[in-house]
């Protein structure tokens, strides 16, 4: 009934960058597996090549001792595994039955047939503890309420190996709570689990052993019963996780104040949040996702309308309405979405790091400035490139997210905002974004990085914002900065 | 199952812009030549000076405009209502010369024209903007924008003519003349327009922050916005920038026949389109060529000049191998993303 699956020696390249280095490991039918590793440790993508989105580059995977070569997710499927993906995918302007049922709708004839398909839909989602009209469309679910659809679709194809990538990101406590009796259910009847998750409180209590990758390579296995959560998290690291930053020297005393933001609203997202970073001072942002940390900075900075509230920037109102307004008085901030909304992938590297100063230099292109502006980045960020006129797209993540750091720092800016900054980078990079992340606040500027990972905040931050609902629910100093707290904050579970 | 095993995979190279501009670039001259070649084997006609001047010379109006369309389309836009613009820009500046003309203290020939020109860009530029104006401010897809003044100008043209011709006061049309048969230095003047526009363009896109910003705004809008860029500003630009490519163009043509009819510049915005594309520009936008768009817009205009000449195929399919010739293109350029 439950699947066995063993990856040998896969491996897995986009264009130019290869992300999977050869996997091997075996899982065993009918057991919770975590899966543990960093952003960019390539654990989404050996999911999707177990699922049939992604074709390895080479490798083999086995199911149940058979060689398997699954052409898409339909192949995937029919063998009973399924993928409850990370990023949704659902299609917005459909209804909750019309998406679980997507490429596999149930039919009279040639016609559909509407009254089973919304029988099963109501059964699989009370099964997951939605709550929800089926024929509600997706466009109108908040985030939670998708991830559970997302949970619904993958067991109405009845699966037999399920893989969750981090679920719980998204989820409530009582949610959550949910997700994990349902887990325990499924185990019972023999369904093989692939759980991915940051969180390694979860780990430790709802896993039978757990996976560890790195960098594309699978690096160790283990009894959860066998391992803390300090081991866990070196192990995914690769070293002791406080060698991964440098020492924190605290701002100066009486370094003056750069930005303050008092009662900020933006409608549906954040309400009445206020608080105040000084120069040389790395500030953090903690919560969930959706908890309205990556809205509450688009809006700072004119991207959102936001309907109440105040900015100030070293000492001075504000009243930021574009980027361009934010860029003029010394604020940037640089999107969680490298591809989407921070770099150019398709342009050059030096059309991408001039980009946003190439106007304040005149109306004529100086291409040999660029040029020797993109030799200096590359040498002050330590990008590593083959080809100096590659696009932007075909470096590595750390890279890119390197060059889209230079991009913005080219405008000097007093207070920097880094969204995500370490998403989808491996392990060098990042030591190499922490380094400058400090460098930038010894520069007397202030930082702030929104994270998901919390072992970065804490390592990081002089001090972190907890955000839950889109309200403040504390901010931790020096000595109050642990996980458990951090999770305590951001899941609104204090006692 | 892939059978290569992991330990002999040899790494690609990473796709560079040099690599992918030789690649892009080299399709439309190749063509244009061998075209040519065929031309000139087929017709001894072909290959004379006077042919060709005569073909640069019509094809400059669409060359002008397809230059301004050029960067509506790498900033991810479209515009439909060239062609009705032309025709009512047309009218608009007979009747106004024609009324100078005929008033009671009439400015003098060259006056009037000049006075006519003017108008003409005014009148062009001012549609630009509005087009610009409600595809940003008012957000409305650019489509259904240019679809909607692609009808309003022409009927308003056709209200004006009365469905008939406006046409050109003899006078003037003689004094106006050279400005479309004239030559400078043994090149006809419209070819002087077409390459000085063409070299504006160039310079602009690939050597102006605002060129920069029109690839950036087409390559993702996303990005541009969040990088500081301002957009809707760079958008607006664009539009108004192809409103004067159409006065010019319109500026030349009206000489050539010193009228306007309900059927002046008819699918001209699709001959302009082709030769955008023909010319190697993305309908996405994002990154787009000037001299690719001359070069496409010179090509299709041979492709009909060889059929007059030539026998081989009726003059009357000249449309249906154009079209032949825009799909093999386009095939020859999908799938680089």
């Amino acid at each position: 009934m439950s699947l066995s699956v063993r990856f040998h020696h896969i491996v897995k390249e986009f264009g130019a960058v290869r992300v999977l280095h050869g996997v091997d490991f075996g899982l065993d039918a009918g057991r919770v597996v975590g899966l543990l590793g960093e952003n960019g440790a390539g654990k989404s993508t050996l999911m999707k090549i177990l699922a049939g989105h992604e074709r390895p580059t080479g490798g083999q995977l086995l199911v149940d001792g058979v060689e398997r070569y699954f052409a898409g997710p339909r192949d995937a499927e029919a063998l009973g595994i399924a993928l409850i993906h990370q990023e949704f995918n659902l299609a917005e302007h459909l209804t909750v039955t019309q998406n679980i049922f997507l490429g596999h709708e149930k039919r009279r004839g040639w016609l559909l047939d509407r009254h089973a398909m919304a029988r099963e839909a109501a059964a699989c989602l009370q099964l997951v503890g939605l709550d929800i009209d089926p024929d509600t469309p997706v466009s109108s679910l908040i985030v939670a309420e998708k991830q559970l659809v997302e949970i619904a679709k993958a067991l109405s194809r009845r699966a037999r190996l399920l893989i969750m990538d981090e679920p719980t990101a998204s989820l409530s406590a009582g949610e959550t709570g949910r997700l994990f009796a349902l887990m325990t259910r499924l185990r019972s009847e023999g369904v093989t689990i692939i759980y991915i998750s940051h969180k390694l409180d979860e780990m430790e209590a709802h896993t039978d052993e757990v996976v560890v990758m790195r960098d594309g390579k699978f690096v160790a296995r283990a009894d959860t019963a066998d391992v803390d959560r300090r081991q866990m998290a070196n192990l995914m690291v690769g070293r002791d996780v406080a060698d991964m930053f440098p020492p924190r020297s605290p701002p100066a005393d009486g370094a003056p104040e750069l930005l303050r933001v008092s009662s900020l609203t933006v409608p549906g997202w954040v309400q009445d949040l206020g608080f105040a970073v000084r120069a040389g001072e790395i500030f953090g942002f903690a919560g969930l996702v959706g908890a309205g940390r990556t809205e509450a900075f688009e809006a700072i900075v004119g991207l959102r309308p936001r309907s109440d509230g105040t900015v100030d920037i070293a000492g001075q109102r504000t009243d930021i309405r574009s980027p361009r307004d934010a860029m003029r008085h010394g604020l940037a901030y640089l999107s969680e979405d490298r591809k989407g909304k921070g770099l150019h992938v398709d342009l050059g590297l030096r059309e991408n790091l001039t980009m946003m100063t190439v106007e304040r230099d005149g109306p004529w292109l100086d291409v040999k400035a660029g040029r020797a502006a993109l030799d200096r980045a590359i040498a002050d960020f330590g990008i590593r490139l083959r080809d100096p006129d590659c696009v932007a797209g075909a470096l590595s993540g750390g890279n890119q997210q390197k060059l889209a750091l230079a991009k913005y720092l080219r405008t000097d800016p007093k207070v920097i905002v880094l969204d995500e900054p370490t998403r989808g980078v491996d392990v060098g990079a990042k030591r190499d974004i922490y380094a400058l992340v400090h460098r930038l606040a010894a520069e007397g500027r202030a930082v702030i990085v929104i994270s998901s990972e919390l072992i970065e905040l804490i390592g990081l931050c002089h001090r972190v914002a907890v955000l839950h609902g889109g309200r403040l629910q504390a901010v931790l100093g020096p000595d109050q900065l642990t996980e458990e707290n951090l999770i305590r904050h951001a899941t609104d579970t204090r006692h | 199952m892939p059978p290569t095993p992991a330990t002999e995979l040899s790494r690609k190279p990473s796709p560079t812009l040099p690599a992918l501009h030789r690649l892009r670039g080299i399709g439309p001259p190749v063509a244009l030549v061998l075209l040519c070649v065929a031309g000139a084997l087929l017709n001894p006609d072909f290959a004379t000076v006077d042919n060709l001047l005569n073909v640069l010379t019509r094809t400059a109006f669409i060359g002008i405009i397809a230059v301004g369309m050029t960067f509506v389309i790498v900033s991810g836009g479209i515009d439909l209502s060239v062609g009705s613009l032309a025709a009512l820009i047309a009218g608009v500046m007979i009747v106004a010369m024609n009324a100078l003309a005929a008033g009671a203290a009439p400015p003098g020939a060259p006056a009037t024209i000049g006075l006519g020109i003017a108008l003409a860009l005014a009148f062009g530029a001012a549609s630009g903007l509005a087009h610009g104006f409600l595809i940003t401010h008012g957000r409305i897809e650019a489509f259904i924008v240019t679809l909607g003044t692609l009808g309003i100008f022409r009927a308003v043209l056709t209200w004006l003519s009365d469905g008939g011709a406006l046409t050109l006061d003899f006078n003037l049309a003689e004094a106006y003349g050279p400005v479309y048969y004239g030559s400078l230095l043994g090149v006809p003047v419209p070819v002087w327009a077409f390459a000085l526009v063409a070299l504006a363009g160039v310079v602009i896109l690939n050597r102006t922050a605002f060129g920069q910003h029109v690839q950036a705004i087409g390559s993702n809008e996303q990005v541009a916005r969040y990088a500081a860029i301002r957009v809707d500003r760079v958008k607006l630009l664009t539009y108004l920038l192809l409103g004067v490519c159409v006065a010019l163009a319109t500026i030349l043509y009206v000489p050539r026949l010193g009228s306007a009819t309900p059927t002046t510049g008819i699918l001209w915005e699709l001959e302009a389109i082709a030769a955008v594309v023909v010319g190697g520009t993305s309908l996405r936008g994002g990154s787009g060529r000037i001299v690719g768009t001359v070069v496409g817009a010179i090509l299709l205009s041979v492709i009909g000049n060889i059929l007059n000449l030539t026998s081989i195929i009726s003059v009357h399919l000249n449309a249906a191998v154009q079209g032949v010739v825009i799909v093999a293109v386009a095939y020859l350029q999908r799938g680089r993303r």
